[in-house]
């Protein structure tokens, strides 16, 4: 169903190290901020930015007695994800309890799913350039709540705890191993991103921790990986270490090739990985060990009593499938086979719903690849040097449109195009009656217009001698031509047939 | 009016709408006895200001014509209900000075329905006890009293079972994870009533086990039971595990007539240390109710044996990671740290300081089983013993059985100190018979029936189908009758 485009899979990125080559072996565990109004089991408010603990309901504060409540909306985003990342829907799932002490995690557990969560197998197509992209398996997704915030640098004795986040509906995302480069991480992180803001069921917005990653890595000489890919046993692979809680692309490309060379530099020296969490500082551009697998916690993960399972219905399911929007690769594919763009243009024009749609509009009863050229060459680099988005774009797609009918139907050329856009960009007004009333339109029967111009010669000897002695009164003639043309004919050109057909 | 403390729910529903006297005239009556009886140690905060408000209000709706059946009456409330405003700490430490700010559904119905509000009854901390000496407000005491020993009330509902019976309020609010329900009422010479598990809402009660908890009436009478259940009990979206199914007129189906029911006795149920007593008292209620025309029948509930170490498996479990949330942080106590300590520290000695022992060591019981490499072996072992043990009911009910009739508890109730401080599992075993039930999420009562030979009352157990609580309550009532237990304890305090 993916493959409406023929692909091809990157190559795995290669690490020399002093004596082999090595390989990366990735996978992703993406925490996803589900957007909806309030909270996953309260009814609370989950708008980013608010004052600290004013999105606060008593079960998020865990009081004593206080008992959480599925948040039905939640439950649908999560389907909608899978089913957008062509996932099997798990009718029956059920939440657990993951226990630990912390204080932004008022409950002391965090209520997930573990056993049996909502989503299981999918796969997501990261694009690495034309005709080349990485399927990626989706392992699982499950729901649970997020933790809240610990304040440290705000008094120097004490810390300080924002709930406002606490038990806020998160989509674990979790990949399979499939991602062999720092490059595929970021890519796939991007379009996962994509993915998910074209399904609306989150916002992407990873400065706000809407998305974050923990990323896995672990490194193999070359053609390991292929024995594990063929047998499942991860004995052919090494020892994979955790970085934890990453949310730029940048720094996950950075700390994967950070990582992997270390990891390598390790093994080279005849040591070992040790299985373990680490923390990527920016600043300093290398992990650190957070926590060994010996002092990883043991989260006492059991089924939490105050919720039922979670049964849902195919037929509801189904109603969610149905609604969905179409998605990236399929609008891509689209693109390329019903507007004839390249599989370049089509993903740049897809990369978000609002691009897409506006691209749509353009092309609408007009040349497709030509409405593309121009919303990406001309409208995007526009935008991009006045620092606006395509939401605010002082051009609507009508008009984008009209310029593009008015260029598909000869009426002017390239050239006068261009100006006519920027007339459109900064005083706006529509394209036809500009070129109309600025006599833009490009002259196409120049034989007509001759031919009035040699009538009205021909019908006033007495103007011609006297404009013979005085080139001015040569407006008279372009004047009589254009009141016989009906206004149709381009000035300018009446104007130089006048003046040459005169001898002046 | 003397003694009005003394009615019923019933008799003092039946009054106010007589107008022989009013809701605040009962209420005075009761705070009153609660004054005079310090040394039970039963009620352990005072909401008279509340209950005087309460009762004014009641009977201006009693004036009104506005009387729903519960309107009027005072009542005790277990401390493991959060009451708005009011002191709410489930008998712990850990909670002092915590005042919610929000009551709980429970409560909600009750004062909904012009229940009045006394106070907050003693208890065992977070309901974790048989015997209410694990409270942070000391031993609540039984008002039956044979020699110079004060006895325990039972407990965890200890506090509502010796405010009932002593006539300080005409009932009180129960919950019930093993038998706190029923194990105090027997111990007392009171009625109470756990109800199917989901029949009333948790939202707002302190949670011990979330999946075996459940609120419950404790009363004078069967007729008292299921006036106060109905007020209780119904669905509430706030908790998932409410069932959504209508409440039957309880008090309407109390009609006398058992002719035909069939009770089941499980011989797995006449366990080795039966005393000679309880034995008897079995035996004495079968009879009454055959005399009254139900059929009894010997059933089987062959896993029994396996319900005790199941249920302190998983109510422990579900302990740890309940209270996990009493961490000094939000509210109730924080211990005091050096400016070297940090926050482990802190959660270290909050809990050491703030949870007795009997919570320590359900929590650090709980901690283990579902640890890593032991979760199979303890948690998910005892989650199969609870599905067989939910079977066994099933199979007995399938076979036409109505109630399955045993005792409360294995003894009359015993001396503060006698069991507490020793091998915990002599406390455990007060449990025996009335764990099986909330393993199976099935309704119980326990309904006095005779005294036991040194004259401490002593109680008989029925165990009904599920969401069964009318015809239950009807068959406990017919039992009630018969055994025309109408002993009270003699005033000491």
């Amino acid at each position: 169903m993916l493959d409406t485009i023929e692909y091809t899979s990157p190559k795995p990125k290669v690490i020399a190290g002093a004596k082999h080559d090595w390989e990366l072996v990735i996978g992703l565990e993406i925490h996803a901020q589900v957007q909806s109004q309030a909270k996953l089991f309260s009814g609370a408010s989950t708008l980013f930015g608010n004052e600290p603990n004013s999105n606060v309901a008593f079960v998020d504060s865990a009081m004593p007695g206080m008992l959480p409540v599925i948040n039905e909306f939640c439950v649908e985003q999560a389907v909608r994800t899978g089913l957008g990342l062509k996932a099997e829907i798990n009718l029956f799932s059920a939440f657990d309890r993951k226990n630990y002490f912390y204080p932004d995690l008022p409950q002391g557990y965090q209520i997930s799913q573990l056993y049996h969560p909502i989503v299981g197998n999918g796969e997501v197509l990261v694009d690495m350039e034309p005709g080349v992209a990485r399927k990626v398996r989706i392992e699982r997704i499950h729901l649970e709540q997020d933790a809240g915030k610990s304040i440290h640098d705000m008094d120097p004795t004490m810390s300080f705890v924002d709930l406002n986040r606490t038990g806020v509906a998160l989509m674990e995302i979790v990949s399979f191993p499939d991602i062999r480069g720092p490059e595929e991480a970021a890519a796939y992180v991007l379009k996962l991103r994509q993915i998910l803001r074209y399904l609306g069921t989150c916002d992407g917005n990873m400065q706000n921790g809407s998305m974050r990653a923990d990323v896995n890595v672990s490194v193999c000489r070359v053609g390991q990986y292929e024995k594990f890919a063929e047998t499942g046993d991860f004995s052919h692979l090494g020892t994979r270490c955790e970085l934890k809680n990453m949310n730029s692309t940048r720094f996950i490309q950075a700390a994967i090739d950070y990582e992997a060379r270390r990891q390598i530099a390790i093994i080279e020296d005849g040591g070992e990985i040790k299985q373990e969490t680490r923390l990527y500082d920016a600043d300093k551009n290398e992990t650190r060990s957070m926590r060994s697998k010996e002092e990883a916690h043991d989260y006492r993960y059991f089924p939490d009593p105050d919720l039922l399972p979670l049964e849902i219905e195919q037929a509801w399911v189904d109603d969610i499938a149905a609604s969905l929007p179409e998605l990236p690769d399929e609008k891509k594919a689209r693109f390329v086979t019903a507007f004839g763009l390249s599989e370049y243009d089509a993903s740049v024009l897809t990369a978000d719903t609002a691009n897409a749609a506006y691209f749509e509009r353009v092309a609408e009863g007009t040349d497709g690849k030509l409405a593309a050229n121009w919303v990406i060459n001309e409208l995007f680099g526009r935008l991009k040097k006045d620092d606006k988005d395509i939401s605010d774009s002082p051009v609507s797609a009508e008009q984008l449109g009209g310029v593009v009918k008015l260029i598909k139907a000869g009426d002017i050329s390239g050239k006068i195009a261009k100006d006519l856009f920027e007339i459109v960009y900064t005083e706006g007004g529509d394209p036809a009656k500009i070129v109309e009333d600025r006599g833009m339109k490009q002259v196409t029967d120049m034989g007509a217009i001759e031919a009035a111009v040699d009538e009205v010669i021909a019908a006033n000897p007495a103007q011609v001698e006297k404009a013979k002695q005085n080139p001015k009164l040569v407006g008279f003639f372009v004047g009589q031509v254009m009141k016989a043309s009906g206004g149709k004919a381009n000035p300018a050109a009446v104007n130089e047939l006048v003046t040459k057909k005169l001898g002046l | 009016m003397t003694d009005l403390n003394k009615l019923t729910l019933a008799e003092a529903r039946d009054g106010l709408r007589k107008g022989e006297f009013t809701s605040s005239d009962l209420t005075e009556a009761c705070l009153t006895s609660i004054k005079a009886a310090q040394k039970l140690n039963a009620f352990v905060h005072d909401t008279s200001e509340q209950a005087r408000e309460q009762a004014k209000a009641a009977d201006a709706r009693i004036a009104a014509g506005d009387a729903p059946n519960m309107c009027g009456l005072p009542i005790g409330v277990k401390d493991v209900f959060a009451t708005k405003g009011q002191p709410t700490q489930a008998a712990s430490k850990i909670l002092d000075g915590f005042k919610p700010e929000y009551e709980s559904t429970i409560t909600t119905k009750l004062f909904d329905a012009g229940a009045v509000m006394l106070g907050k009854l003693n208890m065992d901390e977070f309901a974790m006890g048989s015997s209410n000496e694990n409270s942070v407000y000391g031993p609540a005491v039984n008002p039956w009293k044979i020699d110079d020993r004060d006895l325990t009330p039972g407990g965890s509902s200890g506090g509502s079972a010796a405010a009932v019976a002593a006539d300080l309020c005409l009932a009180a609010t129960g919950t019930d994870t093993g038998g706190s329900i029923r194990q105090p009422a027997a111990f007392t010479g009171t009625v109470g009533i756990k109800p199917t598990y989901g029949r009333c809402s948790r939202w707002g009660v302190v949670a011990y086990a979330s999946s075996l908890d459940q609120a419950g009436p404790m009363t004078k009478s069967v007729r008292d039971a299921a006036i106060m259940l109905e007020a209780m009990a119904g669905h509430d979206a706030k908790d998932s595990t409410s069932a959504d199914l209508a409440v039957p007129d309880f008090e309407a189906m109390i009609t006398g007539d058992i002719k035909g029911k069939k009770i089941g006795i499980a011989k797995e149920y006449r366990i080795d240390g039966i005393s000679d007593e309880i034995a008897k008292l079995w035996d004495d209620g079968a009879a009454m109710l055959r005399d009254a025309g139900a059929e009894i029948v010997d059933v089987s509930l062959p896993h029994t044996q396996y319900a005790l170490p199941a249920y302190y498996v998983i109510a422990p479990a579900e302990a740890s990671s309940n209270l996990a949330r009493y961490d000094g942080v939000r509210y109730g106590h924080r211990a005091q740290i050096d400016a070297s300590e940090g926050i482990d520290d802190m959660y270290e000695k909050t809990r050491a300081e703030g949870f007795g022992r009997e919570v320590q060591r359900r929590i650090m019981v709980g901690t283990y089983v579902l640890s890593a490499g032991f979760y199979d072996a303890y948690y998910n072992r005892a989650r199969k013993v609870r599905t067989l043990i939910k079977r066994d009911f099933e199979q007995v009910f399938d076979s036409g059985v109505d109630a399955i009739l045993a005792p409360t508890t294995p003894s009359a109730a015993f001396g503060i100190g006698e069991v507490t401080g020793k091998d915990p599992i002599e406390m455990y075993l007060n449990d025996v018979f009335t764990v099986t039930l909330n393993l199976a999420g099935l309704p119980g009562i326990s309904v006095p029936t005779g005294l036991s030979s040194a004259g401490l009352p002593l109680g008989l157990q029925l165990i009904g189908r599920p969401w069964g609580e009318g015809d239950l309550l009807n068959i406990a009532h017919s039992l009630e009758q018969s055994a025309g237990f109408v002993s009270k304890p003699t005033k000491w305090w």
